[in-house]
């Protein structure tokens, strides 16, 4: 039903096939190349070292200094449904493995929310942060239906040049970070540097409704083979934000994999929030007035 | 909760989760923006008492109101601005207006608020321009009401279980806080015998204030737990004792002792400031467990799926 706003209308000539991905996390094998070449490829800081005991997973959760964040989980599931070869064994155990990164959302809180216009939507139809913009409100991070986005934090070295205005005595970078979907590699005609990075293709690039079509066949092919919870998140462009220009293959429910089951931009609800905005706003006119009845003392 | 990636039991039915971890992101906001909540809310309701004052020609109110007013319009926004990432770049929240924004719809509605509040009092004690000032003070006077109730929705309008979930009752409840909070700061500072409108509208705030906040609470669901519990719920259990010990004491002796509307005033105060960081607490606390994001959308999947 929903094409994104501002696009591709506003671009006119210069406007672009809506790019998008689709990360099929069946034939994920957890090697982080994405993580790694996101890292390499946007500059990205590192964020520190912690070993979480929480399986090959370290990063834990996507944030301003991790675009793609691989997800891992250990089950005592059976890989197939019921009458299959595979699930014949006493104690079955999976090993689910996701490769997570912005959604690029149809109908994106980030972009909704954020009120210096930092957050644009591109001719690609995804969604950039201009850095040279962007104030660190921190807006658009609780507006985000899945934790994308996060304030970077960064201690500056003692030696490091003096802020050219005052920053109020905060070490840090104190910007909005998030996937670009490599809006730079695109404008050179290249593919992202995670999905060109990917050795299985479980990321996989590309038009959106493309990937649609391609996610579709493969839901079918891996339901045929009794394949145990596959499902398509992110795909239906009806769903609360209208769809993700990156969507997924999942073998689970998405919470399992630190996902939202029912994302919901909170632009949904915003013109009753309005109503109710103004609503108390006549409130507070009308106590006061009220409380002027019954004279000065 | 626990780490592993089991279920977890919660009103009854299994919730999973990535080994406990949050799903949307905590806020990144200092404290600062919760006392931003509590003097914005006096900025706003004091421009509403100062406009109806002069309307009602009770100008020692008024000018109370103008004063107090003022000086929260001038720790508000450099509350806002010591919380941005890049402080030096406040001004791009003037770059555009954005409806979909309530910081957006909020950022300007302080700039003009704000502006015209701190204008008309300098004029007003300046004894100068008064047209000038008479223009100021009816922009305060429009806005105010905005910036008493808009904070309300800027949290609401968030991905944050306790927040969003309570967007039918938070505009409501901030606007009563600001009304009761407004009417108490300049309860306190009135000269005598002028203060009786401040000191009913603190009262009739510092009322609604305890009928909303009981009703947003009663009405939440299981998001609506972590206002009762950790921090939150201290700020709220104080916020409650302390706005319905000061509305008793304005019901009583308020208008007879000027030293009991005093007390009574500034307890309501504190009331409003317990509750905006009961509030604030509340979003972090339901960001940070992701139970309460899950339960909510599992809720709402299922009321979708069994109609």
């Amino acid at each position: 039903m929903s094409a994104p706003a501002a696009w591709p209308d506003t671009y006119g000539d210069e406007a672009k096939p809506r790019m998008g991905f689709f990360t099929d996390t069946s034939i994920c094998i957890g090697c982080k190349a994405c993580e790694v070449a996101c890292k390499e490829w946007n500059l990205i800081p590192d964020d520190g070292r912690v070993w979480t005991g929480e399986s090959y997973d370290n990063t834990s959760t996507l944030g301003a200094n991790s675009w793609r964040h691989v997800a891992f989980v250990e089950q005592r599931k059976p890989l197939k449904v019921d009458g299959d070869a595979a699930s014949v064994d006493a104690e079955p155990l999976r090993w689910l493995m996701e490769s997570d990164v912005c959604k690029h959302c149809t109908h994106a809180g980030c972009l909704d929310a954020c009120p210096t216009g930092a957050l644009f939507r591109t001719e690609f139809g995804t969604v950039v942060v201009q850095q040279d913009v962007c104030n660190g409100c921190g807006y658009c991070v609780v507006a985000c239906p899945f934790g994308v986005l996060d304030k970077r934090h960064l201690s500056r070295a003692p030696d490091d040049p003096a802020p050219t205005l005052p920053l109020l005595g905060k070490d840090e970078d104190g910007r909005v970070w998030k996937c670009t979907l490599c809006y730079d590699r695109l404008k050179g005609g290249h593919e992202p540097a995670c999905a060109k990075s990917c050795p299985t293709d479980s990321i996989q690039f590309g038009e959106v409704e493309e990937l649609r079509a391609r996610a579709d066949r493969r839901l079918e092919k891996l339901r045929a083979e009794r394949w145990n919870g596959a499902r398509l998140y992110g795909r239906d462009p009806d769903d609360g934000v209208g769809g993700f220009g990156a969507f997924f293959l999942l073998l689970d429910e998405p919470e399992v994999y630190g996902l939202p089951p029912d994302p919901v931009v909170p632009t949904t609800h915003l013109p009753k929030l309005w109503r109710t905005t103004a609503l108390a706003a006549a409130g507070v006119v009308a106590a006061i007035a009220t409380a002027f009845v019954g004279g000065r003392s | 909760m626990s780490r592993t990636n089991g279920p977890v039991t919660a009103i009854g039915s299994e919730l999973q989760s990535y080994y406990g971890r949050p799903i949307v992101k905590e806020p990144v906001w200092e404290p600062a923006v919760a006392v931003y909540f509590f003097t914005g809310g006096i900025a706003g309701s004091c421009s509403v008492l100062h406009g109806v004052g002069r309307l009602a020609r009770n100008d020692g109110l008024a000018k109370t109101a103008l004063y107090v007013g003022a000086a929260a319009d001038l720790v508000s926004p450099a509350l806002l601005v010591s919380d941005l990432g890049r402080p030096e770049r406040f001004l791009n929240m003037l770059r555009v207006f954005k409806i979909t924004s309530p910081m957006s719809v909020g950022s300007w509605v302080l700039a003009l608020s704000s502006g015209s509040s701190v204008l008309a009092a300098a004029l007003e004690l300046a004894g100068r321009l008064r047209p000038v000032k008479w223009a100021a003070e009816l922009v305060s006077f429009v806005t105010g009401p905005a910036l008493a109730t808009y904070t309300g929705a800027l949290v609401a309008n968030t991905t944050i279980p306790a927040w969003s979930e309570a967007r039918d009752e938070l505009p409501l409840v901030f606007g009563a806080s600001a009304t009761a909070s407004g009417g108490a700061a300049t309860t306190l500072f009135a000269p005598a015998g002028t203060a009786g409108p401040a000191r009913r509208a603190a009262l009739l705030g510092a009322v609604a204030e305890l009928a909303l906040t009981r009703r947003m609470e009663n009405r939440l669901g299981f998001a609506g737990e972590v206002y009762r519990q950790g921090e939150a719920g201290r700020y709220g259990r104080l916020a409650k004792a302390c706005t319905a010990a000061g509305a008793a004491l304005l019901a009583s002796r308020g208008r007879r002792s000027g030293l009991a509307a005093r007390a009574g005033a500034a307890l309501v105060l504190a009331g409003g400031a317990a509750l905006r960081f009961s509030v604030y607490r509340a979003g972090f606390q339901s960001a940070r467990d992701p139970r309460y994001l899950v339960a909510t959308q599992r809720e709402r999947l299922q009321r979708a799926t069994s109609r």
